[in-house]
């Protein structure tokens, strides 16, 4: 039976369209009217809510919590101070990613970590001797996230204090008799929050939100507009843009953190002697040099674009809708050289873009490659060039 | 960047008079290409009129401009306006009400609105799409010719030849459907056109308010075909006839264009009226300010319309005779007005209660060809609209920031409002017409007039105060079949050239036209680049 989240009372009667998707065995709207891109302007222009409480969380406390996820996640969670978050990877030994997630930090012995995927036998097989407690707590805290330039607007006029809460920190906050845990952090690259409270008490908050976002322009947002936005802020999302390595057959459905454009995580690595799984594996690749791949983004070439399909008699698709399967990258000489992993028409940008996979020597910003598309039934390659993620990086977002 | 109210030099390589939008496009092209260029505007805010005004504390009012549509993409582009904050925010509903007070509700998906027109006509549930289909064919079609300089039919040169012969090329290309509907288009009209699609008024009064706006012509006058398939040749996102809202309206448009152009190196004034252009031996040398001051520059470029370009800033004295006459004859008669609104809260339709999301697009007062046709009846003999047809919008359902919240504004395009009136004036009538307008809206809207916190009525004798536009003509001349393409403004001068040499128009009586739309901006400005690098 399907579940629903603890915000649903409140966004079922708004989801005009009743269309629903399923994300982790809950029903999320996919758009609540009839343009998911109306949504996607409100997280770029004013501010949106969207229903995050779909994600996994675990609650890992103990006095060797820190200690424990120093040596899991591959990002040194003891630079991490306390009222911070960090978003972070964990690998297998081989050096390849299990899975990513977003690790809020309350004190060194207790953190909240959330993932897309369920991870309890993973992390409770690896404590060993630690002294570690980790609750899955996905279904006791709701998340709320508030996207959108307008977001702090809203937020401030419930507590204040969040006028000055940084790009990935957290604080405890009451909206009226309500405690919330606001981090300021998000999945569309724009200014924004995310709200954690318990379940019991999402619909006050919920309430409260929504009464502070009065004549402000905000709209809840479904997963259509959450999905275009993460493209332009260049995140991944795992079975989409990379596939954990828990899962795989083969090296080619898996990525190292190297491959996927973390290679920003492990700049400590010189200097510092933290023990974590894959440790010795990253280091080795980038001895090596053996990445297979790098992540990079791509801007589509829109005079070309529009050029291939008027010559074809057509009109030049602009489609927001995120594509999610592979489309092939080639070279000047026609060799394959990577593909994408996500492609769509970015409304801001005015252009198509997408994230992608190409061999190293094409990682650089201005690379050329050729995009692989079907026009009329047949193979195209339409001109894109290798670009700076994010794509869209607007100041406001760390501001 | 800050702006200089002052040029900080007397010599450019191009002064370009009127930062309006072409202005600015044409500016930023030239600046662009490393041309030293000016920019003069004699209010204190570019954008002509496309600007956007905050009349109000936290109320800001597109005062006349007020969607985004015929933009060409290609500008989008070149001058890299997504980095200068170019937002055009999506319009997901269509409104119209009706009179018996039903009304026809559209919103971005296909079927809803299949079934939304079905409770109309069942006939008219598929004719949408077959006229949406075929005017995408057509509008496909046309495309190119508003993104090229129409060829010069009197040049005789080798490059006008092969230029004409691009075009019969390309006419010869399209399959006879579209281009017969071409025809049809441009010399039918709008009634005649829908007739053979669609049997229910609400639909053909939506559609036919297109081949209206702008226009002293009727949606059963022929040329009022033309005038609809112009605005159906806009696109947003990919997607013909489609418009957008503009972040900060047409304004925070141009304000885009400003930082764009500047961002090139183009220099921008303001509060600088030009007086006329300097000429020397037959060609244009500079210009000289209002007060005295004269700057230089080999390219001189006028964005104003074709009456001050040809009759006002130059001497009409150094041009051919038959191009006088052809510019003293060219149609302006303004016929639009806007009434713009700051309102306490959102209007109620009564067969919807208390739903306010059929604001979040234009709202179509013209429920049927006949109720736009006897609005013109009024003023084919002088006078305004008794009830006129209004192309409102709520831009502050699509934009919060154009309002406090809770508040709104409403723009609301009006016509028709014929620049002379018989027997009056617009000063005597204005407060008249604003009442006019509101009671209609009253009509459709009961309790609308207990939501009006101030109104701004902007007459066509306004348009041409404010914004220079002779007549209040929204386009800068209107859409009539002779005063288009080949011989937009005149025969022989649809180059963007003029009779002196150096001296170049860019606005939006040129081709393709008005709108907001910045290609007379543009392809002024290949031909000005084109000239420069034959000279050399």
């Amino acid at each position: 039976m399907i579940k629903t989240t603890p915000f649903h009372e409140r966004l079922a009667p708004l989801n005009e369209t009743h269309l629903w998707v399923h994300w982790s065995g809950y029903l999320a709207a996919q758009k609540y009217q009839t343009s998911e891109k109306f949504e996607y302007y409100a997280i770029r222009n004013s501010a949106a809510l969207i229903d995050t409480s779909p994600l996994y969380k675990y609650r890992i406390t103990g006095p060797d919590a820190e200690r424990f996820l120093a040596g899991v996640l591959a990002r040194d969670i003891r630079a991490c101070r306390d009222g911070q978050a960090q978003y972070t990877v964990w690998c297998d030994d081989r050096g390849f990613i299990v899975e990513d997630g977003v690790v809020l930090r309350h004190s060194s012995d207790e953190f909240l970590l959330t993932a897309a995927e369920p991870n309890m036998s993973y992390l409770q097989n690896l404590i060993g001797y630690d002294k570690v407690d980790i609750v899955d707590v996905s279904a006791d805290i709701a998340s709320l996230a508030i996207q959108g330039p307008r977001s702090r607007e809203v937020l401030i006029q419930l507590a204040p204090e969040l006028e000055t809460l940084a790009f990935f920190h957290h604080t405890p906050a009451t909206f009226g008799n309500v405690p919330v845990t606001v981090s300021r952090t998000g999945y569309t690259g724009d200014l924004g929050y995310e709200l954690w409270v318990d379940s019991g008490d999402a619909i006050e908050m919920f309430d409260a939100v929504a009464e502070a976002s009065v004549g402000r322009g905000v709209l809840p947002a479904g997963n259509s507009a959450l999905l275009m936005s993460r493209i332009e802020a260049g995140l991944v999302l795992i079975d989409v843009d990379f596939h954990s390595s828990r899962y795989a057959f083969t090296d080619h459905d898996i990525v190292t953190p190297h491959e996927l454009g973390f290679g920003w995580m492990f700049r400590d690595l010189p200097t510092s002697d933290r023990r974590f799984i894959g440790r010795k594996a990253i280091e080795r690749e980038v001895a090596n040099g053996t990445s297979r791949w790098k992540q990079v983004g791509l801007l589509v070439d829109w005079q070309h674009w529009d050029q291939l399909y008027r010559d074809a008699g057509l009109v030049p698709p602009k489609d927001e809708t995120p594509i999610t399967y592979e489309m092939m990258l080639y070279d000047g000489d026609s060799n394959r050289v990577g593909y994408t992993t996500s492609f769509m028409y970015s409304p801001m940008l005015q252009r198509h873009i997408a994230m992608a996979r190409v061999q190293p020597h094409l990682g650089r910003i201005g690379s050329a490659v050729n995009l692989e598309v079907t026009i009329n039934h047949r193979y195209h390659t339409v001109r894109a060039e290798v670009a700076r993620t994010p794509l869209f990086n607007p100041s406001r977002k760390t501001a | 960047m800050s702006t200089p109210s002052r040029p900080i030099s007397t010599e450019y390589d191009a002064i370009v008079i009127g930062g309006g939008h072409n202005g600015l496009v044409n500016g930023a092209y030239l600046a662009k290409a490393g041309l030293r260029t000016l920019i003069i505007e004699r209010r204190h805010l570019v954008g002509g009129a496309a600007i956007t005004e905050e009349l109000r504390p936290g109320f800001s009012f597109t005062t006349f401009s007020y969607a985004l549509s015929l933009l060409r993409p290609d500008i989008i582009h070149e001058l890299n306006l997504p980095s200068h904050g170019f937002m055009p925010i999506e319009m997901p509903s269509s409104f119209a009400p009706m009179e018996n007070g039903d009304y026809l509700l559209f919103g971005k998906d296909r079927n809803l609105n299949i079934q939304e027109l079905a409770r109309h006509s069942r006939r008219d549930a598929d004719a949408m799409d077959q006229y949406d289909h075929d005017m995408t064919e057509i509008c496909q079609a046309i495309k190119p010719l508003l993104d090229t300089a129409p060829p010069n039919l009197f040049g005789g040169t080798p490059e006008d030849a092969a230029q004409l012969a691009d075009l019969a090329r390309h006419l010869k290309g399209l399959k006879p459907r579209v281009l017969h509907n071409i025809v049809r288009l441009l010399t039918g009209s709008a009634a005649e056109w829908l007739d053979d699609y669609f049997e229910t008024e609400i639909i053909k009064g939506w559609y036919a308010s297109s081949g209206i706006i702008g226009s002293r012509v009727g949606p059963m006058s022929a040329g009022s075909g033309l005038v609809l398939l112009y605005h159906n040749a806009g696109e947003h996102d990919g997607h013909f006839g489609s418009w957008a809202f503009h972040k900060g309206g047409n304004g925070g448009f141009t304000q885009v264009l400003s930082r764009a152009a500047q961002g090139f190196g183009a220099e921008i004034v303001l509060e600088s009226a030009v007086s006329n252009v300097i000429t020397s031996n037959g060609r244009a040398i500079g210009v000289a300010l209002a007060d005295g001051t004269e700057l230089q520059a080999k390219v001189v470029v006028s964005a104003l319309d074709p009456r001050r370009t040809f009759t006002e800033l130059v001497d009409p004295r150094e041009l051919p005779t038959d191009l006088v006459d052809n510019i003293r004859r060219f149609r302006f008669q303004g016929t639009s007005a806007k009434v713009n609104f700051a309102l306490d809260g959102l209007p109620k339709y009564p067969a919807l209660g208390d739903r306010g999301d059929q604001f979040r697009g234009f709202t179509n007062i013209g429920p049927s060809i006949e109720y736009l046709e006897r609005a013109y009846d009024d003023a084919k003999y002088g006078w305004y609209s008794k009830r006129p047809y209004i192309d409102a919008c709520i831009q502050s359902m699509v934009d919060p920031s154009m309002a406090p919240p809770g508040k709104h504004v409403m723009s609301c395009f009006v016509q028709y409002a014929p620049y002379k009136l018989k027997g009056s004036d617009w000063d005597t009538e204005r407060e008249r017409f604003g009442d006019t307008v509101q009671s209609t809206i009253e009509s459709f809207f009961p309790g609308f007039g207990d939501l009006v916190l101030q109104r701004e009525i902007v007459t066509p004798l306004d348009i041409e105060r404010v914004v220079g536009l002779s007549e209040g003509n929204i386009f800068g001349g209107e859409f009539l079949a002779p005063q288009m393409y080949f011989f937009r403004p005149a025969p022989g001068w649809n180059t963007y050239r003029t009779p002196i040499e150096g001296y170049y128009q860019c606005g939006s009586g040129t081709h393709p036209g008005g709108c907001v739309m910045g290609a007379p901006g543009k392809l002024a400005s290949q031909r000005i680049l084109g000239d420069l690098a034959a000279q050399q």
